[in-house]
């Protein structure tokens, strides 16, 4: 830390900053996020365990409900149980995925690093958008695996490659929206441990009271209402559609239903545990 | 002159604890204020308050005359913060700690590297810019967070206790640093633990204890009232302990105390009673294992101003 140095710390001018309105501009908002979303993706890329649950989680679970229980929930057919599993497990395990970010959110404003945030002129929503952005990559990387592997064990698209794209685009867009329910928890809990506790008391429920592994139709009637309603169900039935054949239009239609709800819930839910976490 | 940093009567409560008690602070541009207080005193509360963080129940404060609630984006353009636990992001790197906060504040992404390699250099961390910040040591992560607080080259920079936990080299290391800021026009807004800190760098010094301001002087004038510095001494040979005893005693102007093993130790007026002190060692040829001229401890401080010991040491008890 020499004299001269300091005098070139000094010296050196450059344009700054901030734009002159005293709401930060839609372009800037966008630069934020981006920025903001970068960082979590590098601190993801910099902890390989941080995509485990996107990666090996999703290819044991379609390996142990294939061979567990596929040949006696199928009748013998292991191949045929697969064509109806994975499309389920695709949106199970994205419901499981958004479990990280409310934990990786808790931890770091445990640590303080949200506080350096909060003291720069930017949208207070900023971290967390920049946070679920990033959660896409996260999100891609589990439909890619998922569909990749399902080919090894045998699964095969029967519709066609618009369509495949298309499931893979709702399911990625309705993980963005789901997980903000992880943000929201991620906000009030009081450690990351909980945020996880808390995430899989709902998480677990919706993924198993719905259509992803068994047809429904042999579930008590209480069980098959909440089926019905369960917006999981929707996505399976609409990526199950649009990746093995049968209709989608009223299941599509409930799933947009349900990814609007989620935001409108969710988002202003967890921007003011934002704003009131001290 | 209008103050760049002006808080009045602010109060929080968390629970059943009151933080703050309603708490008075201003401070001129260009000088460095000093917060002085023991642990649970209320500092990071207010600064927390001031930095827009945290939203007081009652009292206003201003920032180059933005309200913090207010105007609190205009506050967070003006703004740096250093907080007590260095925020930075343990899982990158020191350039990609800095360059985030560049873009975060509207830099193009060329002038946000520019930016961080200067205050990299400046700080020493050149070195390590390439290397993930959970690395780095203890002093380096204090500095790479100061850094991260210059980014946007603030008129105004909160420092909530930045030496806490630094050894006396690195101490004085962020005390260049701060001196600095202020010589470049930032204006300084520090918290500290430590009588010594805010008398090495604060212009004016704020006593705070208990969510209250007990005291505020300069720091001359707050050594006034604290009884000022004290010398003391210890001589080679100890059967001279009298003697020793007799020239404090005429310097000092009052009877000196034992302040440990064969060790006398007296208040004197200022500075210039330690060449007085020496010079007549040396005429009555008393030499010294040690000599030295103290500020009072934060306890004696408390002591003076409150006629009790510091909360802190109260618990402790």
């Amino acid at each position: 830390m020499t004299t001269s140095m300091v005098k070139s710390v000094t010296e050196t001018t450059y344009k700054a900053t901030t734009s002159g309105t005293d709401q930060t501009s839609g372009h800037n908002f966008v630069r934020h996020v981006l920025a903001l979303a970068k960082r979590s993706l590098t601190k993801t890329l910099r902890t390989p365990e941080a995509l485990i649950d996107v990666t090996v989680q999703p290819v044991i679970f379609l390996a142990l409900f294939t061979y567990i229980f596929g040949g006696a929930i199928a009748g013998g057919s292991t191949g045929q149980y697969l064509q109806f599993l994975l499309p389920g497990l695709l949106a199970q395990s994205i419901a499981m995925a958004g479990v990280a970010i409310g934990q990786n959110l808790n931890a770091d404003i445990e640590k303080g690093v949200f506080d350096r945030f909060r003291s720069l002129p930017i949208a207070r929503s900023a971290p967390l958008v920049g946070a679920v952005v990033a959660d896409f990559v996260r999100y891609l990387i589990l439909c890619v695996i998922t569909l990749g592997f399902g080919y090894l064990m045998g699964f095969r698209i029967e519709t066609n490659v618009v369509a495949a794209i298309a499931a893979i685009a709702l399911a990625i867009a309705f993980a963005l929206c789901f997980c903000w329910i992880s943000v929201w928890v991620g906000m009030i809990a009081r450690t990351a441990g909980s945020v996880q506790g808390i995430m899989f008391l709902l998480v677990l429920p919706l993924s198993f009271g719905s259509n992803t592994y068994v047809n429904p139709a042999t579930m008590p009637g209480w069980l098959q209402a909440f089926v019905e309603i369960n917006p999981l169900s929707h996505l399976v039935s609409t990526v199950r559609g649009l990746l093995v054949g049968g209709p989608v239009t009223k299941d599509l239609l409930w799933t947009f239903g349900w990814m609007g709800v989620l935001l409108a819930v969710f988002v202003p839910l967890a921007l003011r545990g934002y704003r009131r976490r001290a | 002159m209008t103050n760049i940093i002006e808080a009045e009567g602010l109060t929080k409560r968390f629970g059943k604890t009151q933080a703050l008690a309603g708490v008075n602070l201003s401070a001129k541009a260009g000088t460095v204020l000093g917060v002085l207080g023991p642990n649970g005193a209320g500092k990071t509360t207010a600064v927390r308050v001031l930095a827009t963080l945290l939203r007081a129940d009652s009292g206003r404060a201003t920032i180059a005359g933005y309200d913090v609630v207010k105007d609190a984006h205009k506050v967070r353009q003006t703004i740096g913060l250093t907080g007590q636990y260095a925020s930075v992001d343990e899982d990158l790197t020191g350039t990609q700690n800095l360059v985030l906060i560049g873009q975060l504040l509207n830099l193009t992404t060329r002038d946000a590297r520019a930016r961080a390699a200067e205050l990299l250099e400046w700080f020493d961390l050149s070195d390590a810019a390439g290397r993930t910040a959970k690395t780095f040591s203890g002093g380096m992560r204090r500095r790479l967070d100061l850094a991260a607080s210059l980014v946007g080259r603030p008129s105004v920079i909160f420092l909530d206790e930045p030496t806490t936990g630094l050894d006396p080299a690195k101490r004085e290391e962020m005390w260049e640093v701060v001196r600095r800021l202020v010589t470049d026009g930032s204006t300084v807004l520090l918290t500290t633990q430590y009588l010594e800190e805010a008398d090495a760098l604060a212009d004016e010094i704020s006593v705070i204890d208990r969510g209250k301001v007990i005291a505020h002087d300069t720091p001359d004038g707050l050594k006034r009232v604290i009884g000022g510095q004290r010398i003391e001494v210890q001589p080679t040979d100890i059967t001279r302990l009298d003697e020793v005893n007799s020239i404090l005693a005429r310097v000092g102007g009052a009877t000196p105390v034992v302040s440990g093993r064969n060790r006398l130790s007296v208040p004197v007026p200022g500075e210039e009673s330690l060449p007085a002190v020496v010079s007549q060692l040396g005429a009555a040829g008393i030499s010294v294992t040690e000599l030295s001229l103290h500020l009072p401890s934060l306890d004696e401080v408390f002591m003076t101003l409150t006629g009790k010991a510091t909360s802190a040491e109260e618990t402790a008890a």
